[in-house]
């Protein structure tokens, strides 16, 4: 697969690990360990999926933070899903939100017990439903980052331009960047460099990270999702602590330019605002999530039907919230793969197809040894 | 008969519509053999060899897929389950049950599809039966075969033969199947995805018959995929196995569709394909003989058998890094995260 | 959060909307979100819809940067301060 497969060249990815092994090297010396945080969902899946943690030297950590939109939404989030598939709407949803769960329940329990849920590949498909059964109305669930956000504003628009008057969304869109200062004035976390997204920097632009870069004086280095760009990544956010740098460094340039995507950002504007969010483990992070602007409020579920989102329940013991702060590991949860595992999920976490304890549950090695130190 | 006829619920009343289903249906395309003049039971002759026997239904959507069908996949799945438990087959039985509803036209396609598989595998259809469930009921069509074939004696299989050193072969790409049928299915939107590689396995099995006292065990790697099936293994045995990503045959229509999807390859249904462990020394011999065959022709070693790992599936990944290849869990979904 | 992959262009729709391609499968796209999508273009598709354009010329000079990066010797990398 063109610019897929040239970036999983298992002879590049040797030399860089020695690379990094070399860096690592050279911090142990200096008697340093640095916290590198990615912040991305797929990140975290990608560093499973290729096994890349094992790969990296004892004075590199690297953890993972809340970029997993599902994980860090409130279980009242699926419990007004459920509540709206309870009056007979058709809830279309991506794959990812189906075991997520809810304060009692779940989508998936949901369906089997004769709700009508739809899982989608593309928010396109939303207005294929729509158009399909114009007696029902349709509600998506509108969860995600910037990434996904762009799209999702164009359903909304192509849903004014056909006149389609029965689809809306239940929204639940976070933003990345006030994520990432809330993680760092968390005196309780320590973030030496972040490993940014690569796709929610295709939209936002690398230029977003400057604020926060000279801020707080953390590398943040742009990496996309396949092996080789990770494992370039970090070696670009080591050179840049070994030199004691503190820069936004675009190291997946073929996609991220220095102000993103200025059709998506524009249209985001357009159809959203910012306002508080309530993110799962952390609590409210100010201006951090955006919802539909008034004038188009017809297309908020929430409004249209009167289902607010309120604060769902969360089951006891669940640690969710430190995962996703990368306060804790999975391993170190006491309910990891005992009462919380894929089958069972106890939080989001374990069962978001890009979930922290699920990467963990799904690849990780149960004697996880660190890389080798040459 | 037109185009928009329909099964109705009387077609499964036994009366005069059953028998005119029976007769318009199922004696054209099956009728020769054990089932002329429709016994209520097959008598088969025995050659009074060891029997294999086993039972398979199948509930796939849609019911008609890129490169198959539910009616091709029914005769293949049984003929390869008897394949890889050392069974030539030789019988099958055809039980369906029909939704109130579905188009004559669909059915008569899915019936020649049985008729042109059970053909080209060499096998008999030698029992039946028909039900009509009411409308939502039934999702179209559900159908099972059971199957009757004769025990190699060549092989003796069993997970406890299986030893360190040991070779994992597949006789060709991986997830096709699994990846054909979810791309086809409504709101996923593909077009020209990837196809199914519903085939028959029993000639692969027949064409290392010989070797037989040197494989351990077969299986194809069905619901679940490759997952699935070395888990299952490595969970009986005090062994692990150790998988190379870079040797994963893949089809680039399947590897594509599954990027895309975010959906693992050895999580992924194959239906026409066999994963045989066997002593090292005979898999050069094997994946020859495998690849002479088109239904062989992407044979490849995915792995071996280790000490280590005990009871886990490793892959080796193209990064150098290793990480555990898990059973999958709950249905195959699509993400974008 | 961002599973996207580089998709070929391959036909431009009368409504405005693209078919993509990656080893001959093929999936509509939405094109809304880029300018000036050329045939032949490779699309990074998320969800179904263009996010951005792959810049060819960047893609390559990135992997031509991880071809000298092989043929370095092993030695090489033992200097603290390497850049890459």
């Amino acid at each position: 697969m063109k610019y897929i497969d040239d970036f999983r060249n298992p002879e590049v990815a040797a030399q860089f690990v020695r690379k990094i092994a070399a860096q690592g090297q050279a911090l142990a010396a200096q008697g340093r360990r640095v916290h590198i945080m990615e912040v991305c969902g797929s990140h975290t899946m990608a560093i499973g999926r290729y096994g890349i943690r094992p790969l990296l030297p004892e004075s590199v950590e690297l953890i993972s933070g809340p970029g997993c939109p599902v994980c860090v939404t409130d279980p009242g989030y699926i419990d007004a899903a459920l509540a709206l598939a309870g009056r007979e709407a058709i809830i279309a949803t991506f794959g990812d939100m189906i075991r997520v769960p809810g304060s009692d329940s779940d989508l998936a329990a949901c369906r089997s017990q004769g709700g009508d849920v739809r899982v989608c590949y593309s928010p396109g498909a939303a207005i294929d439903l729509a158009k399909g059964h114009p007696d029902r109305e349709v509600v998506f669930l509108a969860v995600g980052f910037e990434t996904t956000i762009a799209p999702v504003v164009c359903l909304v628009e192509e849903a004014l331009r056909l006149g389609v008057k029965n689809l809306s969304l239940l929204t639940a869109f976070k933003l990345v960047p006030p994520a990432l200062r809330a993680l760092l004035t968390d005196p309780a976390i320590r973030i030496d460099a972040f490993l940014c997204p690569a796709h929610v920097s295709a939209i936002i632009g690398a230029r977003a990270y400057e604020p926060i870069a000279d801020e707080f004086r953390v590398p943040c280095v742009i990496s996309g999702f396949e092996p080789l760009d990770i494992l370039y990544g970090v070696n670009g956010i080591l050179a840049q602590v070994l030199n004691r740098q503190a820069k936004v460094e675009n190291r997946y340039a073929r996609v991220v330019r220095p102000d993103g995507n200025p059709k998506a950002k524009a249209r985001i504007e357009r159809y959203l605002e910012p306002v508080d969010a309530v993110w799962r483990g952390i609590g409210v992070i100010p201006a951090s999530g955006l919802a539909l602007r008034s004038e188009f409020s017809g297309f908020d579920a929430a409004k249209k039907f009167a289902v607010p989102v309120r604060p769902g329940r969360q089951q006891a013991g669940c640690r969710c919230g430190d995962v996703i702060k990368g306060k804790l590991r999975p391993t170190a949860c006491a309910l990891f793969a005992k009462a919380c595992t894929p089958d069972h999920p106890v939080g989001p976490c374990m069962v978001s197809s890009e979930g922290t304890c699920a990467a963990y549950f799904k690849y990780g090695m149960p004697d996880e040894k660190r890389g080798d130190k040459q | 008969m037109s185009a928009d006829r329909v099964i109705q619920l009387a077609h499964g009343g036994g009366g005069r519509l059953t028998r005119e289903l029976i007769e318009t249906e199922i004696v054209p395309r099956f009728g020769g053999g054990p089932l002329r003049g429709l016994p209520d039971g097959a008598t088969l002759p025995s050659p009074g060899e060891l029997l294999v026997f086993t039972t398979d239904s199948f509930v796939v959507q849609p019911l008609e897929f890129p490169g198959g069908n539910i009616g091709d996949l029914a005769v293949h799945g049984t003929v390869n389950d008897l394949a890889v438990c050392g069974g030539e087959p030789k019988w099958l039985s055809l039980a369906l049950i029909i939704e109130e509803g579905l188009p004559f036209a669909v059915l008569g396609r899915i019936l020649d599809s049985i008729r042109a598989a059970a053909d080209a595998c060499g096998v008999t259809v030698a029992t039946g039966d028909t039900k009509v469930v009411a409308r939502g009921q039934g999702d179209g069509l559900y159908v099972n075969t059971a199957g009757i074939g004769l025990a190699m004696p060549e092989f003796a299989l069993g997970v406890n033969k299986i030893r360190e050193g040991d070779c994992v072969l597949v006789s060709g790409t991986l997830a096709d199947h699994g990846m054909a049928v979810l791309s086809a299915r409504q709101n996923i939107g593909f077009i020209n995805g990837p196809r199914s590689d519903t085939g028959p396995v029993h000639r692969l099995v027949l064409a290392v018959r010989d070797l037989g006292g040197s494989v351990r065990f077969m299986r194809d790697p069905t619901r679940g995929g490759a997952a699935t099936v070395l888990n299952e293994i490595v969970g009986e045995c005090e062994l692990g196995v150790l998988l190379r990503e870079r040797d994963l045959p893949l089809a680039p229509a399947t590897a594509a569709v599954a990027e895309m999807l975010g959906i693992d390859p050895l999580h992924v249904a194959s239906e026409g394909r066999v994963i045989l462990i066997c002593a090292s020394e005979v898999a050069p011999a094997i994946l020859k003989r495998w690849r002479a065959l088109p239904e062989g022709a992407g044979a490849a070693c995915l792995g071996s058998v280790t000490r280590d790992n005990k009871g886990r599936v490793v892959l080796e990944t193209l990064a150098g890094g290793r990480r555990l290849v898990d059973v999958p869990r709950g249905e195959l979904l699509p993400r974008i995260c | 959060m961002c599973l996207a992959v580089p998709m070929k262009l391959v036909e431009i729709r009368p409504d405005g909307k693209g078919v993509a391609e990656l080893e001959g499968s093929r999936h509509v796209v939405d094109l809304s979100l880029v300018s000036d999508a050329r045939l032949g273009a490779y699309l990074i598709v998320h969800a179904g819809y263009a996010i951005e354009i792959l810049d060819q010329e960047e893609a390559e000079a990135t992997l031509s940067l991880f071809g000298e990066i092989v043929s370095e010797a092993v030695s090489e990398s033992r200097i603290p301060n390497a850049s890459a």
